[in-house]
């Protein structure tokens, strides 16, 4: 797969060339290209001088990163306690079967992933549903169909 | 424009406080994580857009303020009309006009946006005088909702900074540290250990430099006060800050926010600008010899990582693996240096503190927790939302007065504290006061501050196991007891909600769950089996239902329960048969519809549409 690793130099850039930086870059890599690239983990090794298990480890080790390609949209369904006692998982199987893929993966056309998240902080609102960085709080089973179609529809963003 | 001294730092704040109060009349828009939910950006830009079309005499678009979240999230989104405190709910984007034509233009009230008090069914105008606000005490959450989310210049005109300078000039590091130790402050993280004692351990460690560290990691599920405080005040936090490490001596410091919170992120970083570009940080702050910078380090969506030395590994662009607690931080914590760390709530009482005095904070809450708390007071609760109170108040006043009881006045089942680390405490406990060892005692502990209000609609085994599922996909894995202690819990507990667990798993979880306070490496999987320990002191009974009837009495757990149609009360509207997603349920429209018991996978979306009541649980 092809994958813009011109974009890497100015990442480099706005940081402190140390192993310090490591999870700063990763996380801006993440946001650019919605995964990181193996190339780019690399790249990241050799820069900060950190060796490339240990990029590896830091990049399995937290939920922020993914090794894999994700989708333009991440719909991200609120599963912290407040939403769980609200009826999370309901939610997230509805979103589920909307979207025709299980929580953790990606639409084949790469438009969604799906995930749970463990907390997004806006209990007051449960069961909530992150669409990229919009809240939807109060969903329900009947709002999660109009939820997906309006994002099908939205811009990317 | 630097400011060099305090006597600058005063005209700075009478200019502030002028600008500030201009306008006779204010609206507070609340831009919290709730309000936001509904749509609370979509009526502030509406209300800039009728404002500037309006051209009213003495009111301008700065009359508008984007605060950080108000508190009352249930009923957002929030427009507050100061100085009145008028104080309208659920606002749309259609009503703005008129908010603007009537109250801002005639002084009039908009009664039907006002608050209604369920109790007496009055309205309420003022937000003072509802319940939920008048029983609180704010110190830590003092600005959030009064001033905008990010204006240093609105901070200021509050009293903002003043603490600073009182402590850069008027006293010693030592002072500071002794001011601390009076107030009683204990860390609002969790753990609840002497902040005085804590900093001047730091103080008097030889090793250099030192670091102040403001963890910012918010893991537990159900707790957003921190989230608020970063977003909503965050100078509050750096001024805290600043002091820590004018107390400590140290000239560099970190906030670490978790990943989900992107807006933290950002006004961290617009708010250190801002101190920057007045000298409130960097070097020679407020003309003095000391100098300090903070950065913000954003987490990598770890629960882990709230764990202190997990917290600092993480700093250092390392995975975040806890260590073993007989090294502490505070001398050897980040880069093994000595280190202050403290959580956000901790830091936001710091310049109350010094301004006010120890002695003034120190006569608040209980002899030994002293000052106010935050909670997020959340679940099957009334009112939902941020709260800040004296500590010592009892769950009962909490959620029954502030919270306003259950909803849909459903019967009381218990309320969870503290976390995946704290516990469930049920309706004999609900006259205990909170503060940190109370709480301990009785088997839960204060944590952050998530208050989760549960009704008889939760099972406490689908609870417990939701945590343990929780603990076993967070625990970093490092130390044995937690990764493989928990996973066992966990599978037990999974036994018993699907109905094959015995009388002799719970002896087993109780064992293993010993062990796993004893042994584990870190706090978090020492606390790991408290959901299911907690539990099981006060709802043993509906453990042994699971296991011995093999029933759920909440109607939770799926394998324990089957949905039915109440042939009386179905209507045949058809929400239920669009809302399956095994197509269970068959059936025409106005019709009594059936469910296929072996094609029903018992997702409860039936019962969630059904706006008859006609699901029955069984």
């Amino acid at each position: 797969m092809n994958h813009d690793l011109d974009k890497l130099p100015e990442i480099y850039e706005r940081y402190p060339r140390t192993p310090q930086s490591l999870i700063a870059v990763l996380q801006d890599i993440q946001k650019e290209f919605h995964f990181l690239p193996t190339e780019a983990l690399k790249r990241t090794a050799e820069e900060l001088n950190v060796p490339l298990s240990k990029v590896f480890s830091v990049s399995t080790f937290y939920n922020a990163f993914s090794l894999h390609p994700r989708g333009e949209k991440i719909i991200r369904v609120c599963v912290g306690t407040t939403c769980h006692i609200r009826g999370a998982k309901q939610i997230q199987e509805q979103l589920e079967n909307h979207l025709k893929i299980k929580a953790g993966e990606t639409t084949e056309d790469k438009k969604f992933t799906l995930e749970v998240v463990a907390c997004v902080g806006a209990c007051a609102m449960a069961p909530v549903v992150a669409v990229d960085e919009t809240y939807h709080g109060g969903v329900t089973v009947a709002s999660c169909r109009k939820l997906v179609k309006k994002s099908k529809k939205g811009k990317k963003s | 424009m630097r400011i060099e001294t305090p006597q600058q730092l005063t005209r700075l704040r009478k200019d502030c406080l002028a600008r500030f109060n201009r306008h006779p009349q204010k609206i507070h828009v609340c831009c919290g994580p709730g309000c936001l939910a509904n749509g609370a950006q979509k009526v502030s830009d509406e209300l800039k857009k009728v404002i500037k079309k309006k051209r009213l005499k003495g009111f301008s678009v700065d009359a508008l303020k984007e605060t950080g979240c108000h508190g009352f999230c249930e009923q957002g989104p929030l427009v507050v009309v100061e100085p009145a405190g008028t104080f309208y709910t659920r606002v749309k984007v259609k009503d703005v006009e008129e908010i603007i034509d009537k109250t801002i233009r005639r002084k009039e009230v908009l009664e039907r946006l006002l608050f209604t008090d369920p109790q007496t069914g009055e309205k309420i105008e003022n937000y003072r005088d509802i319940p939920f606000y008048a029983r609180q005490q704010r110190i830590a959450l003092r600005n959030i909702g009064q001033i905008s989310q990010c204006d240093i210049d609105e901070y200021i005109a509050v009293d903002g900074y003043q603490a600073l300078a009182k402590a850069l000039k008027k006293m010693s590091p030592q002072d500071v540290i002794d001011e601390v130790t009076t107030s009683g402050l204990r860390g609002r993280g969790g753990a609840g250990f002497p902040a005085g004692r804590k900093w001047s351990t730091c103080a008097r460690a030889d090793d250099s430099p030192h670091y102040v560290i403001c963890n910012g990691d918010e893991g537990d599920p159900g707790a957003f006060m921190d989230r608020a405080i970063m977003e909503g005040d965050p100078h509050s936090v750096i001024e805290g800050m600043i002091i820590a490490a004018y107390a400590v001596g140290a000239h560099e410091g970190y906030i670490y926010v978790r990943e989900e919170y992107p807006l933290a992120v950002v006004n961290l970083q617009k708010a250190i600008e801002q101190a920057h570009e007045y000298g409130l940080l960097g070097d020679g702050i407020l003309s003095s010899d000391f100098s300090f910078d903070v950065h913000v380090s954003r987490g990598g969506g770890a629960f882990v990582c709230g764990e202190s030395s997990a917290l600092m590994k993480s700093i250092a662009g390392e995975v975040g693996e806890p260590r073993a607690k007989y090294v502490r931080s505070v001398l050897k914590g980040l880069h093994d240096k000595p280190t202050v760390l403290n959580n956000v709530e901790s830091y936001a009482n710091v310049p109350v503190i010094i301004d006010k005095g120890g002695k003034w904070f120190s006569a608040i809450g209980t002899k030994k927790s002293t000052g106010a708390k935050a909670f997020s007071l959340v679940g099957k609760v009334r009112n939902t939302g941020l709260i800040e109170v004296p500590m010592g108040t009892t769950l009962r006043e909490i959620i029954y007065d502030i919270g306003g009881g259950i909803q849909n006045d459903r019967p009381f089942k218990a309320v969870q504290t503290g976390g995946p680390s704290g516990g469930c405490l049920p309706e004999s406990k609900l006259d205990l006061p909170v503060d940190f060892d109370t709480l301990t005692e009785a088997g839960s502990m204060m944590g952050s501050g998530g208050m989760i209000v549960l009704d008889d609609h939760t099972c406490v085994v689908d609870l417990a196991k939701y945590f343990l599922a929780f603990l076993v996909d967070e625990s970093c894995g490092k130390c044995v007891p937690c990764r493989e202690g928990l996973y066992q819990l966990y599978g037990l507990a999974v036994a018993i909600s699907e109905g094959r667990g015995t009388e002799a798993d719970l002896d087993k979880m109780e064992k293993l769950s010993d062990t796993i306070v004893i042994s584990s490496l870190c706090g978090l999987g020492k606390s790991g089996p408290n959901p299911f320990l907690s539990t099981i002191r006060y709802f043993r009974d509906e453990y042994l239902a699971h296991i011995r009837d093999k029933k759920c009495p909440a109607g939770v757990c799926r394998e324990l329960i089957r949905y039915e149609v109440d042939p009386q009360k179905c209507d045949g509207c058809m929400a239920c048969i669009t809302a399956c997603a095994q197509n269970a349920i068959t059936g025409k429209k106005k019709e009594v519809h059936t469910i296929d018991q072996d094609a029903c996978d018992k997702c409860g979306a039936c019962l969630a549409v059904c706006k008859r009541d006609a699901i029955l649980v069984l």
